[in-house]
């Protein structure tokens, strides 16, 4: 590993840059919310969990309605591998756990915790600090971590601590630590950096310990002056670290992982792969920020840095929210819309989802709320036909055919499309946003592989049903072979016991015997019934005369019908 | 002469033999083609195209004694892909056989007499019960075929719609519209 790390290692004044192909200069739109600090936003009255914040399983419920919970109490545990805890941001009540909307492109509802808040900020008991983490292995620091409840705080929301288990047949030489935050209006990446670059580096450190890597590089766009003046001198205050502050050119999508890990190192992550493969691991500086929050303090991740920005924002600027803020909430109490507000997006324009309603809370993957005007994002238009101008192709930084995923996509030619790696698009929106012909193509893509993973799906579910209705039809005849064996044996049997030339046969007799002997144990009792009824001792004279009467009754009908059927037969011919 | 008939004699055995070896040798037991075909098929073993299950269905569409769109469960995905694999024309769905919901099937217990006639019913052995105990379907084995409603005596099976949910949630396909199907956002 150390051959790959050299060429770069010496002259990190002059490091060398890569470039990925194609990508977009867009109008930064930053200014707008990095006027004023970071700041936090108010208690709301009630906060809005939803289970599934993350990629994976979903959490486990911890607590029950009505429950009182304490800030940074675990609520809601990890349940597999890939999943993530969820922790009480406040003090407060369970008020109930049930659907609500949640920040999705569907606008379903999902389930949720909803906590009402009680002003109090009473913390729960927390684990130790590790100040001297570098002496602690990183399996116990991982463990927290998890305990933590960290995702990656970029957007995709991916469980860190599986990020940081890479294994150990992938050894991992460089952590890169993503502060490009390429796409425009949003800034949260940057307002953390200038007001915490000491905590930034001291979760780099601690990422680069579990990590064990060489070195750490922190790829910062050179739009962010400010941030990367506050990281490095975050850097020369804390002495002789292997972490180095790289300015890279803006150009979007920069801060896309495998487009980042291409600018810092030259090194392409293969398709259908993760960084780790090629001994890279990424995380966003929020994530390494909240790292260190984690370790160094023992405190789960509670809130985040949102940037609530756009022009029918009325006052656009960065606040710290704690998680499950809701969003209306969030706004109202940070000057509202303006009356302009034509789309309300989470996350940027590029890549950001429209929101069918407010009403959603904050998760821990939403780093923006951008409100636009219609002037900001006007409406395309009708999708013109393709004129096959090629433009996406060129703009395109996984040097994909949008054009001809495009046409597979439209025909649901799902075969195809996958031959073209359609898995390896990153929904950076650069194709859609040259495209002459506002054909919206990540929203065929999209459609495209969501259909993949239903067929998928459904395929899984078939091969589990034939498997099971092969078994049914297998225990069926199954069953049905040993009665017919059994009604075999028995036929065999019996026409032994009964057969006159083979009635020699000793078990034969003594069944025969049996039978009589049975026989004539039910004929005695019988006869005995007759004769000696057993209630018949105290009996007055009038119940004896009835039964006397019966008796006689009954021998004359049984006389009567017994030879009745003798004259019928005799009358028919 | 005798040269060509013995070099050509010699070939004829040769390949003979190769031919016979690999005969042996790649034996495919019954027809391929039906494992392919089922291998398409939904494996609801709903019947409602007429024959047994799925496997039926197959040998019946291998044997061309039956079109190949009669699975409704399957819709037109499924006929579309019979059509590529047998390099037949599509053709549209049999109008007899109407397209239904995704549904799955739920017993009420408090009706339930406890017959195990769904059971015997049930082609995927997705009802658990016993004689005289309360019966329940296992939801993530029902195919939703529906074979077990018309044996039940008290009619305490119903079919439900499976919900909507986040994880099997799709995009739609693009409208005309325009760059972004969002719906604006209430103010």
């Amino acid at each position: 590993m150390s051959s790959t790390v050299s060429p770069f290692a010496p002259q990190p004044a002059q490091r060398r840059l890569w470039q990925f192909p194609g990508g977009l200069h867009l109008p930064d739109n930053k200014l707008q919310s990095t006027g004023r600090p970071i700041s936090p936003a108010p208690l709301p009255p009630r906060l809005i969990l939803p289970l599934q914040q993350h990629i994976g399983a979903p959490s486990e419920l911890l607590v029950k309605p009505g429950e009182q919970v304490l800030k940074g109490q675990q609520i809601a545990r990890a349940k597999g591998y890939v999943s993530a805890a969820l922790h009480a941001p406040t003090s407060g009540r369970v008020s109930a756990i049930g659907p609500h909307p949640v920040p999705h492109p569907s606008g379903l509802s999902a389930p949720c915790i909803h906590i009402e808040t009680d002003g109090a900020e009473e913390w729960a008991e927390l684990p130790p600090p590790l100040p001297d983490f570098e002496q602690i292995e990183a399996a116990t620091l991982r463990e927290r971590i998890r305990w933590a409840g960290l995702v990656g705080l970029g957007g995709a929301a991916f469980p860190s601590a599986v990020k940081l288990n890479p294994g150990p047949d992938q050894p991992i030489h460089t952590l890169i630590l993503n502060g490009a935050e390429c796409e425009p209006y949003i800034t949260c990446d940057d307002m953390l950096m200038r007001e915490r670059a000491d905590e930034v580096i001291a979760g780099a450190r601690v990422l680069l310990h579990i990590l064990g890597a060489d070195r750490c590089l922190i790829g910062v766009e050179d739009n962010k002056p400010e941030a990367i003046a506050a990281l490095r001198r975050a850097l020369q205050g804390a002495g002789t670290l292997p972490i180095e502050v790289v300015v890279i050119p803006t150009l979007y999508p920069s801060g896309g992982e495998k487009q980042l890990i291409r600018v810092l190192t030259g090194r392409e992550v293969p398709s259908n792969s993760i960084p780790a493969q090629i001994g890279v691991v990424c995380h966003n500086v929020g994530t390494a920020a909240a790292a260190a929050d984690a370790v160094l303090h023992g405190r789960p991740l509670i809130s985040r840095v949102v940037t609530l920005t756009g022009a029918a924002m009325a006052e656009p600027q960065n606040r710290e929210v704690l998680i499950g803020t809701p969003a209306d909430w969030l706004i109202a109490a940070s000057g509202g819309y303006r009356p302009e507000l034509a789309r309300l997006v989470l996350g940027g324009p590029m890549m950001g989802i429209s929101l069918h309603t407010d009403g959603i809370p904050l998760t821990k993957g939403a780093n923006c709320l951008l409100a636009t005007s219609a002037a900001e994002s006007p409406h395309p238009g009708p999708a013109l036909a393709c004129i096959r101008c090629g433009a996406c192709a060129r703009c395109c930084p996984v040097s994909l055919l949008p054009q001809q995923l495009y046409w597979f996509a439209r025909a649901r030619d799902f075969d195809r499309i996958q031959d073209y790696d359609l898995f390896d698009c990153i929904e950076c929106g650069c194709c859609a946003y040259v495209c002459p012909s506002q054909i919206p193509l990540v929203q065929y893509y999209r459609f495209a592989k969501t259909e993949i993973w239903a067929q998928e799906e459904e395929k899984r579910k078939a091969d589990r049903a034939r498997r099971r209705h092969e078994a049914r039809v297998a225990r069926l005849e199954r069953l049905e072979q040993e009665r017919k064996s059994r009604l075999r044996k028995r036929k065999e049997e019996l026409s032994e016991g009964t057969a006159p030339s083979s009635g020699t046969a000793p078990g034969a007799h003594a069944k025969k015997a049996a039978i009589e002997a049975a026989m004539r144990r039910v004929a005695e009792k019988k006869s005995a019934e007759a004769v000696a009824p057993a209630n018949t001792a105290e009996l007055t004279e009038a119940q004896s005369r009835k039964i006397e009467a019966v008796k006689a009754r009954r021998r004359g009908t049984a006389q009567g019908t017994e030879p009745a059927p003798e004259p019928a037969e005799d009358g028919e011919p | 002469m005798l040269t060509a008939i013995l070099t050509v004699t010699a070939l004829a055995l040769a390949f003979g033999l190769l031919l016979g070896y690999a005969s042996a040798r790649f034996h495919v037991e019954g027809d391929p083609i039906v494992a392919k075909i089922d291998e398409l098929l939904p494996q609801t073993q709903c019947g409602q195209c007429g024959f047994a299950g799925c496997r039926p269905y197959a040998e019946a569409i291998a044997s061309g004694e039956s079109e190949i769109n009669r699975c409704a469960p399957g819709g037109e995905a499924t006929i579309l892909s019979l059509a590529d694999l047998l390099g037949r024309d599509p053709v549209p769905m049999d109008e007899s056989l109407a397209a239904k919901v995704p549904s799955l099937a739920v017993i009420d217990e408090h009706l339930c007499i406890g017959c195990t006639l769904c059971l015997q019913a049930c082609p995927v052995d997705a009802i658990l019960g016993a004689a005289k105990q309360m019966h329940t379907v296992i939801a993530s084995e029902c195919t939703g075929c529906e074979l077990c409603l018309p044996p039940c005596p008290v009619d305490c099976i119903r079919m439900e719609p499976i919900p909507q949910e986040i994880r099997t949630w799709r995009w739609p396909f693009p409208g005309i519209a325009g760059r972004d199907i969002g719906v604006s956002a209430a103010a």
